[in-house]
């Protein structure tokens, strides 16, 4: 692998707090190395603006490995930036050219407030899963674990649901900033093992409800939150979740 | 969950939309098929009698009141949807994200608007003409092919019925998977092929439609 | 003198004997008792939700935006559990045994035991939770094997064990909030313990929003924070995860255990360059199929497919016959910093060994073969047919691997190298996991009590979760039946006062010192004080030369540190500048902890104690105790110990050979 240096500029949303109006700034960075990776990159313009008297640029960052969620930058007009199936945090510098403006934005979404420059508020998503995305068994309550054998395709199928690691790429990616694959990604992951049979009904109807009620729009099936989501959660999931609500509702007793 | 709130949901809306798309799709191969008879060549006499025993019979005439009612529920459910989902993003990107995505996807409230505009100039080019002459009961009707013939000698006619049969198409395009996809298909395999028979589908009734102003207009049929 | 408050009787009945006499709340009263979670991680979260399903009040705290994004998601290899499924000879004693001796004798037998005992009641527990283990094709689960055992017991989903079990407990903690059993605090990081009687009652947390401090009450305070290991900057912690909550625990009074005590992770991607935020590990799990090398000859520049097999040294191979490429953590990180050390580093940094699947895919190609009957199938297409196999085992560490890298490592070995990973320190707690303040309890990493002095793969998700699920249910009751009487005590209790203004003025310090210094530069200091002088090798004068340094360090951080924005608004500068002030305190009581351990023993590896062969060399006459720490002054401690009495296991020399 070949590695080498650049420099950018940095075009990036800044906004004080969830009150004010924000809007672009732009800042060159000098010296980037391909081998960083992009948090990396702004760390490097945070110290910089730091030295220089300026406010940095706040984000949301974690695990730094692609697997908590908290990372969410819309880089040059796509979540976690352009590369497949991928977290911002796991992007690196080799992607850019020397030269290059690239454009950060936070995610875009009435539900998703902005908190300040890049951070987003998504608290919504943890009432979504309040709202049934959980099996209720109570802590003691469990039979072995190998009682209840289940078929392997099927635990596969809610196991790729249940990767879903909550970052919100797939609401940012939807022009109607739906959160029908997140939510339809809980949905399939616990409808699909057989202990989560006896909820399965209540459950997709409150959580859709609970999601029309966060502000989210409705499902186009345009396919942007699946080419975009990190851990390529499949857009049959929200099918699935149709289904799943259809079912639900024309079988409801009331 | 009572009626009104599963119908009021976001999944509700949608299964709106895909009950009545599918409707919608299953009235087109009527429709298309029926016009195809124009191809006969036989100036027209075959496709008078299908759209006599359209326009004639009360129980298609019972069926169309269900047409103009999920036509109207799809068109309204539809902008509706449209114009709630734009307000989900009070500020928008600088830079779009456009890859994901195929444009007739992201732009069906718009294709949707131009069909709408193109269905109302078509139905007062036929249907309301037709009715009007029947007095709205199951009375004598009007030379229907005459009527086409007359209308598709104008080029800006021929050319914007073509235009709104390429919105339907790439409506469609979006539109016939999406709704199998919303009513809860989601089986992989049944997906793959409903993709490809949605595309099929499209091209094939496009070119349909759009043949028969062409047709005329160029003189292929007599 | 700390009572660890171990039940008396046979080894196997401690634990069932407590739970069957410990004290119990009843139903009403349980709705009076307030109990405050720091930590949302597996230990928090499952703590949070099992006293919430209890019917306690609980108010649960993370500094991240959601519970779900605590770190213990990124554990990635597995759970360990005395399943015994694969019939392979497994059971309680020896994943208890196993443990013991993989922590190097320095943990405390009736904690692992119990520790071992409630461990298949987990994997049951998560399964009903609609945890998606990996299965067989019969529906049933899935086991494989972790290095220091020779069983295997480690259930898994994929890379992402970690993940899949946070959320499982995220779960159930939301349906908690749900039900109004618990409160949740996102976005607030908790900066001191509120002390009233010399019990612990509440904290004072920041809104990291908008900058306001709170004060919560509780008639328990439950600390979950996880590990220090970000003291050394590097490391595999997330950026967040910081020592701050037991510092300040500590500073309060809590004895702080065997801080030196850090595990070094063999197989991480090496670092790459000064710009470094973080470090990958690779999960041990790739130890199973991937064999690690060094070429023959120093300083061989040749690429890793030019050099034949005859001049690769499979240095763990050749030196632990019996354990291999699975021996545990600490011994094969020092093996990697041996090699290179002496030279026969791979990479440009030359701070990397080699962890090759070549054979793995080989192996697995021909068994496909077989199955295909096709025993003359070309080597290109049996390797074809082993990728395949390899992909579907650890797929998603291979991509992350070629992410940060750019290199295949379906085509080229992976590099590694050894990182800071895990802390087995921490606060000291009894039998009861309550340190030695009264009221406040640490679970999970931020307790020190079942690792020893070196943690064994796929335990420390065990472990939160023990904690949480099946261990403070019942102890945090045993001391709770006392407070039935004590009402919840206003906020506005002089304590909470006091102790709110020494954090706001701690704050006001910190903003005011506006001197010319990064937090960031900062902590990559102390982070290089750490690792090249309490790392991987510690000796007596590096030790003694590391707390000069920190201690000057300290110094020069509270005059010169800037720290823009302010304090009422979402200020990340800050919150760090917390943080690190904390960890900068810390470092230098691992340095004084490890320069009083005149031994080797686990990941604590001092350079003056070695056998021969350059194996650890313990000294279980002198330093068969925990050594708990009590804060004095600023540069000064109190050692108490706590001698470790082994009664079932005979300690004896580590030999994985």
């Amino acid at each position: 692998m070949e590695h080498y240096n650049m420099n950018l500029t940095v075009k990036v949303w800044r906004q004080k707090n969830s009150k004010e109006k924000g809007g672009f700034e732009s800042y060159p960075v000098k010296d980037i190395s391909s081998e960083m990776s992009f948090l990396e990159m702004i760390d490097v313009l945070n110290e910089q603006l730091i030295r220089d008297g300026d406010d940095p640029i706040a984000f949301d960052h974690d695990c730094r490995e692609g697997i908590c969620g908290q990372c969410s930058m819309y880089i040059n007009g796509k979540p976690h930036g352009a590369w497949k199936a991928n977290t911002t945090c796991q992007l690196h510098m080799r992607a850019f050219k020397d030269g290059e403006t690239v454009t950060v934005e936070p995610w875009r979404a009435g539900a998703f407030p902005v908190i300040k420059d890049l951070m987003v508020d998504r608290s919504a998503f943890d009432r979504i899963i309040q709202a049934g995305g959980y099996i209720s068994v109570n802590t003691g309550n469990a039979v072995d674990g190998n009682a209840l054998p289940i078929n392997k395709d099927k635990a596969d199928a809610s196991f790729a649901a249940a990767m879903c690691i909550g970052c919100g790429a797939c609401v940012a990616a939807c022009k109607n900033s739906s959160a029908m694959l997140f939510l339809s990604a809980k949905v399939a992951h616990l409808a699909l093992l057989p202990q989560g049979e006896p909820e399965r009904k209540s459950r997709v109807l409150n959580m859709v409800a609970q999601m029309d009620k966060e502000g989210f729009g409705a499902c186009t099936n345009t396919g942007a939150c699946e080419a975009t989501c990190p851990k390529e959660i499949s857009i049959s999931n929200i099918a699935r979740l149709n289904q799943e609500y259809l079912v639900a509702s024309l079988t409801a007793d009331k | 969950m009572t009626w009104k709130q599963v119908f009021t949901s976001s999944v509700g809306k949608k299964l709106v939309m895909a009950f009545t798309g599918i409707f919608l799709i299953l009235f087109l191969i009527v429709h298309a098929g029926l016009n195809a008879c124009i191809w006969a060549n036989d100036g027209g006499e075959m496709f008078n009698k299908g759209a006599h025993f359209m326009g004639a019979n009360v129980v298609p005439r019972i069926l169309e009141i269900g047409l103009f009612v999920g036509l109207i529920l799809h068109i309204v459910q539809g902008l509706m949807l449209e114009l709630d989902n734009r307000k989900k993003r009070s500020v928008g990107y600088a830079v779009a994200y456009s890859d994901g995505s195929k444009w007739y996807s992201r732009s069906m409230g718009i294709l949707g608007t131009l069909i709408l505009l193109f269905l109302v100039l078509h139905l007062s080019d036929f249907w309301f003409p037709n009715r009007a002459h029947q007095n709205f009961v199951l009375g004598e009707e009007i030379d229907l092919y005459a009527k086409m013939k007359e209308t598709f000698s104008v080029l800006w006619v021929v050319i914007v019925y073509v235009l709104g049969c390429l919105s339907l198409g790439y409506h469609l395009a979006h539109g016939f998977q999406s709704a199998f996809r919303t009513v809860g298909v989601h089986n992989r395999k049944y997906n793959l092929m409903l993709v490809s028979l949605g595309l099929g589908f499209s091209v094939i009734v496009t070119l349909l439609f759009a043949l028969m102003p062409l047709s005329f207009y160029f003189g292929w049929i007599n | 003198m700390l009572d660890a408050k171990i039940p008396s009787g046979p080894l196997d009945d401690k634990w069932t004997e407590y739970k069957g006499h410990c004290k119990l709340v009843n139903p009403a009263n349980k709705r009076k008792l307030e109990v405050i979670i720091v930590g949302t991680g597996l230990a928090g979260a499952s703590a949070a939700a099992a006293l919430g399903e209890l019917g306690y009040k609980v108010k649960a705290f993370c500094f991240q935006d959601s519970p779900r994004r605590a770190h213990s998601i990124a554990a990635q290899g597995g759970i360990n559990a005395a399943k015994n499924y694969q019939n392979d000879g497994d059971s309680v004693f020896r994943l208890f045994y196993d443990t013991i001796k993989g922590g190097d004798y320095r943990a405390r037998e009736a904690n692992v035991h119990r520790l071992a005992e409630v461990s298949a009641n987990i994997i049951d527990q998560c399964v009903a939770q609609g945890v998606p283990f990996a299965r067989e094709y019969g529906g049933l689960l899935s086991n494989r094997s972790f290095g220091g055992t020779q069983v295997q017991r480690t259930f898994y989903a994929a890379g992402q064990t970690g993940q899949q079990l946070l959320i499982g407990a995220y779960q159930a903690l939301e349906r908690q909030i749900a039900l109004g059993n618990v409160k949740m605090y996102a976005r607030h990081e908790m900066l001191e313990i509120v002390k009233i009687d010399g019990k612990a009652r509440g904290i004072i947390a920041r809104n990291l929003v908008n900058g306001e401090l709170e004060r919560h009450f509780g008639h328990a305070v439950l600390l979950c924070t996880g590990g220090y290991g970000n003291v050394f900057y590097l490391s595999t912690n997330a950026m967040g995860s910081n020592t701050t909550a037991i510092w300040k625990a500590h500073r309060q009074g809590a004895a702080f255990a065997n801080p030196c005590f850090t595990q070094i992770h063999p197989t991480c991607i090496p670092v790459s360059g000064d710009h470094q935020s973080k470090l990958t590990l690779m999960s041990e799990s790739l130890r199973n199929d991937g064999r690690i090398w060094v070429p023959k000859k120093k300083d061989d520049q040749r690429k890793a497919i030019d050099i034949p097999e005859e001049e690769r040294d499979y240095y763990l191979e050749r030196r632990y016959p019996a354990f291999g490429n699975l021996v545990p953590r600490d011994v094969a990180s020092r093996a990697a910093k041996e090699r290179c050390d002496e030279g026969y580093g791979v990479g440009t940094s030359k701070q990397a060994v080699y962890l090759d699947f070549a054979d793995a895919i080989v192996r697995y190609g021909k068994i496909e073969a077989g199955k295909e009957g096709n025993d003359h199938m070309s080597m290109e297409d049996i390797i074809v047919l082993g990728k395949e196999v390899v992909k579907e085992k650890y797929g998603n560490l291979f991509d992350m691997y070629e992410k940060i890298t750019g290199e295949n490592p379906y085509e080229l070995p992976m590099r590694i190298y050894p990182a800071v990973h895990y802390t087995m320190g921490g606060l000291w707690v009894n039998y009861e996991l309550q340190t030695s303040i009264p009221g406040l309890y640490a679970l999970g990493e931020a307790n020190f009590s079942d690792h020893g002095a070196n943690r064994l793969g796929a335990s420390a998700l065990m472990q939160g979760l023990a904690d949480g699920y099946f261990v403070v249910p019942y102890t945090l009751g045993n001391s709770l039946a006392d407070e039935i009487y004590n009402k919840a005590i206003e906020t506005s209790h002089p304590a909470f006062e006091a102790a709110e203004k020494e954090v706001s003025d701690r704050i006001n310090v910190l903003m005011n010192i506006k001197g010319k210094q990064t937090v960031e530069s900062f902590h990559k200091r102390l982070g290089k004080i750490m690792w090249d002088k309490c790392g991987m090798a510690r000796n007596k004068e590096g030790l003694q030369q590391a707390i000069q340094e920190i201690q000057a360090l300290k110094k020069e951080f509270w005059s010169d540190v800037r720290i823009p924005g302010s304090i009422n608004e979402m200020n990340p500068e800050l919150d760090k500048a917390n943080r690190v002030a904390d960890f900068i305190e810390l470092g230098e009581l691992m340095c004084h902890d490890a320069l009083n351990r005149n031994e080797s023993c686990g990941g604590h590896f001092r350079e003056e104690f070695q056998t021969e062969e350059g194996e650890a060399l313990r000294d279980d006459a002198n330093y068969m105790y925990v050594a708990a720490w009590e804060s004095k002054s600023a540069h000064e401690w109190n050692l108490v110990k706590e001698p470790l009495i082994y009664d079932v296991v005979k300690p004896s020399q580590r030999s994985y050979k």
